[in-house]
């Protein structure tokens, strides 16, 4: 009895130690679960950074493929550190990204696509961050991945490089690619 | 003396500008203006781990703020902004947890912990009970200490 007794302050120490470990390794604190998985992407309604003049592009611009959506902002250095990724996963892999230019100045945002190329096949201008809100955006960059009905299936916060593509992106959009042509196999 | 009426005051006015973030919104009453104010301290900035959207000077959370605004301008309930907030932004932005399977920890332990807390105590203060001299022994050892004298 005294001699367990002894063991009791280890005992509780250990209990600790394995309560904080699994606190600080779980998962970064900074990084929120997104809420908005398995749901539709919100409704929008908003200018298009290079189009015609008045042109516009809402939800339904988004149906019929896979896509990234991509949250990002000249004012953002990660965007610019992942930028050449998406120009590259554009470029090799010809998958549909577009762009949620937000909270951002849209003539310095033309001038970026300039110089650093463009992987998007459109932009909207979220000039005061509604639509950011919408989407739970805490931070840009943000990228969603998108199905061809419009349904948030993935979210990364933080930047796309090649890992993150290879490791998170990849196999979900050929897990997307198999479902889709299974679903379409069935209605036909 | 005239040092320290002055360093109050200007201890005084940093802390009122500290104390909450000014977004130049008209109210039509003080009414809407208080419950503006309660709804905003009730969210958690998304970007800044530990303060309410009212506090934060985040861009996050100026735009919360004015979602909050416009969703009381449409007319909606404090449950309806704060399931709105919620749809979009998960848990994190209530500093009120809602009760489910990943949180039952977190309301259940301070319970467990009083209850473990009690069970020491009544043990502990059973002990001494037990091991208290009693008086027979104590006047045993008066006597035999008196004899020594």
């Amino acid at each position: 009895m005294n001699r367990a007794r002894l063991f009791l302050p280890v005992t509780v120490f250990g209990i600790l130690a394995v309560v904080l470990l699994l606190g600080f390794t779980l998962r970064d604190p900074k990084l929120l679960p997104s809420a908005l998985l398995g749901k539709p992407f919100p409704a929008f309604d908003l200018p298009v950074l290079t189009g015609a003049p008045g042109e516009r592009a809402s939800r339904s611009s988004l149906l019929g493929e896979i896509r990234l959506v991509n949250v990002w902002a000249t004012w953002c250095p990660t965007c610019l550190a992942e930028h050449g990724e998406l120009v590259r996963i554009r470029r090799e892999t010809g998958l549909s990204i577009v762009g949620i230019n937000y909270k951002d100045d849209s003539s310095q945002a033309r001038a970026w696509l300039r110089e650093y190329g463009d992987p998007y096949d459109f932009n909207v201008v979220d000039a005061n961050g509604d639509l950011g809100v919408d989407l739970g955006v805490y931070g840009a960059p943000e990228t969603f991945l998108v199905d061809a009905g419009g349904v948030i299936r993935y979210k990364h916060v933080g930047d796309v490089n090649r890992s993150v593509w290879d490791g998170e992106f990849a196999p979900r959009i050929a897990a997307l690619g198999d479902s889709n042509k299974g679903e379409g196999g069935k209605a036909e | 003396m005239n040092r320290r009426a002055g360093f109050t005051l200007v201890f005084a006015v940093a802390t009122c500008l500290g104390a909450s973030a000014i977004d130049g919104f008209d109210f039509p009453d003080p009414e809407t203006y208080e419950r503006y104010q309660r709804l905003i301290t009730d969210f958690r900035c998304p970007k800044c781990l530990n303060e309410s959207i009212a506090s934060s000077g985040a861009p996050i959370a100026v735009d919360l703020r004015r979602t909050v605004r416009r969703l009381m301008e449409e007319g909606a309930t404090n449950d309806a902004i704060r399931d709105h907030l919620q749809d979009r932004y998960g848990d994190f932005v209530l500093y009120d947890p809602p009760f489910k399977s990943s949180t039952w920890f977190l309301w259940f332990s301070p319970v467990a912990l009083l209850v473990v807390g009690i069970y020491v105590l009544m043990r502990v203060a059973r002990r001494s009970a037990a091991s208290a001299a009693s008086s027979d022994d104590l006047d045993r050892a008066r006597r035999l200490l008196r004899d020594r004298t």
